[in-house]
């Protein structure tokens, strides 16, 4: 064991003494954020465990904490990972494992800097949580691929400069068979974005039209009709940054409804008062849950619970923000505004009860439903036999829809 | 920060015990020592405390134990739960073991640690850490009365006993009558203690030795839980991989999947909840948060894992020869050993500021 933790104290040293060469070469407060940022992706301090030259040093995952608390302690300015989520937590692992090389130096950086918002444009009117049977085409012509299609529910198209793109390249094949992953650029002519008000009241997720979009070849990740399998590495990366994140005690949405506990001793019921416990227990017990699961992923040791923090989560969201409507009576009845607006962010802690109730609807929708992933862990994890498939060994062009 | 996992040194222990139960605590001769006058195996519990050195795990090797913590003592809970073993660990080698480290008796300590005696603890199975108990009058030397719900005391060779007068007394189990009561948890089953003038050594104070064994006990009892529910689900899947209904595995219907996804969730919660717990007693940091959560929340989950095994098995599941009832009734009891569910909700409000009304 001693060997061992020399061995990582001397990466830590090492991390930090980069970290302080940085800090030196570029003074957080002199230096312009972004150039900032830029001079740390090529230190190799973005995100350690990538290569070197793409942002990191080839260094153990954990290892990033440590770079983190060096940077921070000394003020310096850091990207905004809700803003990029989806650039980070999706496009950039899959870019990594399957792009080219000119691919990954041309889209990594301004990735991770946050020059270049990313969305995802995978879900379709026809195809949510049957995602492989998704209808949107890609056909050949030359260098370029040409794509028509329909996609939906995607959070920050409004604002993304580049997406990744799941589209059908052969329907004579069953459905997981034909499909190719691809590049998009948002500023193609042939996209058209459009805002899909929701149940909130406001737009922060958008309809997508493509009409006529040209992605050239040098664009395509992973083989021609390879995409299925690209894309699941997307998914799985999807599902580990929802769940592997450290929060301390009433990180989540039991923080506000707890504040206002205690501040407001008029509302109290003793019903809410049991409900409000049996929740808060649960919320810590999930937050043990992600706990957990971090240091199983920091020790190399990945379990299964990704899938099923995600579900935890969006269950306590539902009923947390539900009891907080409740627990504030008359106020409750209000709303803080229904405006059609198209958010760069989505608040949930900043944003009242109510909105937060609205909105967490659609925690056990997005990112693959509850029903879905109770699918998942029943067949992956517990190994239960799959539900009879009437589409396997079938032609894309011949399923029913 | 707390270790949830599980170290290499854990995971080697829970194989030591867990090949010693495979091979001499079925759940067929669990079933069938219900039924006898010996409820309790006494032979495993030699070859656990004696031959493996567990009872002393919580004691320091200069006072007679093993020196281990609260983390190798709930990997152990965790095997005998899978197992619904009938032996008194958790409440020798845990309760009644935490209730001397807090009292002045050394010769006890050492006599529990080495597996030598069984200890009880003599407080009702179902008081709550900070919950009040009842105690036995003191009259010069002996002991009047009586104490009920003492679990495991029909195997405990001392009983450790709150008098009226404030001490915690050391009664040897042959100086009492030892009652019987016919229990819910078959595997570990109470007992009426009458004190007839019974002689008692006064080994210290009660409250804080009947808190601190209290708490250890239902910190612990969490990973007791947790196995106990690991077992009931795995082998629901089991039986649901190979039972056929419909031409198809039963385990193969949406509604079934969903209900054991669902259960696996709750499992693996608990498993967190638990080894915090457990990590908490044994650095003594957040430790009252941290038991009150795993207790909190234990509870439901083991209970609906074995409701679950019940309703899965169909009607096997109802059947006495099926180990099925062993863990529902284990896990009914203990939704109430150590305090409830609600109980630690309740002591949790005013640990987390959330008062009631």
């Amino acid at each position: 064991m001693s060997e061992e933790t020399t061995g990582a104290d001397a990466a830590a040293a090492e991390l930090r003494r980069r970290a302080q060469e940085l800090l030196a070469a570029h003074p957080p407060l002199e230096t312009d954020q972004l150039d900032f940022l830029k001079a740390r992706f090529d230190a190799g301090l973005a995100w350690v465990h990538y290569p070197e030259g793409l942002g990191g040093l080839g260094a153990p995952r954990a290892l990033q904490a440590v770079v983190d608390a060096e940077l921070e302690a000394a003020g310096a300015p850091d990207n905004d990972p809700r803003r990029i989520g989806i650039g980070l937590g999706m496009a950039a692992p899959t870019v990594l494992r399957f792009g080219t090389e000119e691919q990954k130096s041309r889209f990594l950086r301004p990735l991770w800097v946050g020059e270049e918002v990313w969305c995802q444009l995978f879900s379709e009117p026809g195809a949510g949580s049957d995602l492989a049977a998704l209808g949107t085409r890609a056909v050949r012509e030359g260098d370029d691929w040409v794509v028509n299609g329909q996609k939906v529910w995607t959070s920050s198209a409004h604002l993304a400069r580049w997406a990744i793109l799941i589209a059908r390249t052969d329907p004579d094949v069953p459905k997981h068979a034909g499909i190719t992953y691809f590049i998009c650029d948002m500023t193609d002519p042939g996209v058209e974005v459009r805002p899909l008000r929701q149940i909130t009241g406001e737009a922060e997720f958008n309809e997508v039209f493509l009409t006529n979009v040209r992605i050239p070849d040098a664009h395509r990740l992973g083989e021609v009709g390879d995409g299925w399998r690209v894309a699941q590495t997307t998914l799985m990366n999807e599902r580990v940054s929802i769940g592997g994140m450290r929060i301390p005690r009433e990180g989540g949405m039991i923080g506000p409804i707890s504040r206002t506990w205690r501040e407001r001793p008029e509302l109290r019921t003793h019903d809410l008062h049991q409900r409000l416990l049996k929740l808060w227990v649960e919320a810590e017990v999930a937050r043990l849950s992600g706990e957990r699961l971090r240091q199983q992923l920091v020790a190399g040791q990945p379990g299964h619970e990704g899938s099923g923090m995600k579900l935890s989560f969006a269950r306590l969201n539902q009923e947390i923000s539900g009891l907080e409507v409740e627990l504030r009576g008359e106020e409750g009845l209000l709303y803080d505004d229904w405006t059609m607006r198209r958010p760069e962010l989505v608040d949930f802690t900043g944003r009242d009860a109510g909105y937060r109730y609205l909105r967490s609807k659609g925690n056990s929708i997005e990112g693959g439903t509850s029903e879905v992933l109770l699918n998942i862990v029943a067949e992956r994890v517990l190994g239960l036999p799959a539900e009879p498939r009437t589409d396997k060994n079938v032609a894309w062009k011949d399923l029913a829809r | 920060m707390t270790d949830l996992l599980y170290s290499e040194e854990e995971e080697a222990l829970r194989a030591a015990v867990r090949d010693l139960l495979t091979d001499h605590c079925d759940a067929a001769s669990v079933i069938a020592r219900t039924e006898s006058d010996a409820p309790h195996d006494l032979s495993l519990w030699k070859s656990l405390a004696d031959g493996m050195g567990l009872a002393g795990l919580l004691v320091p090797e200069e006072r007679g134990g093993q020196g281990a913590t609260h983390r190798e003592v709930a990997v152990v809970l965790e095997e005998l739960g899978r197992a619904v073993a009938p032996v008194p660990y958790l409440t020798s080698a845990v309760v009644a073991t935490e209730a001397l480290l807090a009292s002045d008796a050394e010769d006890l300590l050492a006599e529990l640690a080495s597996g030598r005696k069984i200890g009880a603890l003599a407080v009702s199975l179902s008081v709550a850490p900070g919950g009040a108990y009842k105690a036995v009058r003191h009259e010069s030397g002996s002991l009047h009365g009586e104490l009920t719900g003492i679990a495991d005391a029909a195997a405990a060779d001392v009983l450790l006993v709150p008098g009226e007068d404030g001490g915690l007394y050391a009664v040897d189990a042959g100086a009492v009558t030892v009652v019987p009561q016919v229990s819910l948890d078959l595997t570990r089953p109470l007992a009426r203690v009458v004190f007839d003038g019974a002689a008692g050594r006064r080994i210290g104070d009660a409250g804080p030795a009947v808190r601190r064994a209290l708490r250890a006990g239902a910190g612990l009892l969490a990973s007791e839980q947790l196995g106990l529910a690991d077992w009931t689900l795995t082998e629901t899947v089991r039986y649901l991989k190979e039972r056929k209904q419909f031409n198809r595995p039963v385990g193969g219907f949406q509604a079934l999947k969903h209900r054991l996804a669902q259960l696996w969730l709750e499992v693996v919660s608990l498993r967190a909840a638990a080894r915090n717990a457990a990590d908490a007693l044994a650095t003594g940091e957040d430790t009252d948060v941290a038991v009150a959560v795993a207790q909190a929340y234990a509870a439901a989950v083991a209970v609906h894992a074995a409701e679950e095994a019940v309703q899965l098995h169909g009607g096997i599941g109802m059947t006495w020869e099926h180990p099925a009832h062993l863990y529902l009734k284990r896990a009914k009891a203990d939704s109430i050993a150590y305090g409830t569910a609600g109980a630690h909700r309740e002591a949790l409000a005013g640990l987390v500021d959330l008062q009631a009304p």
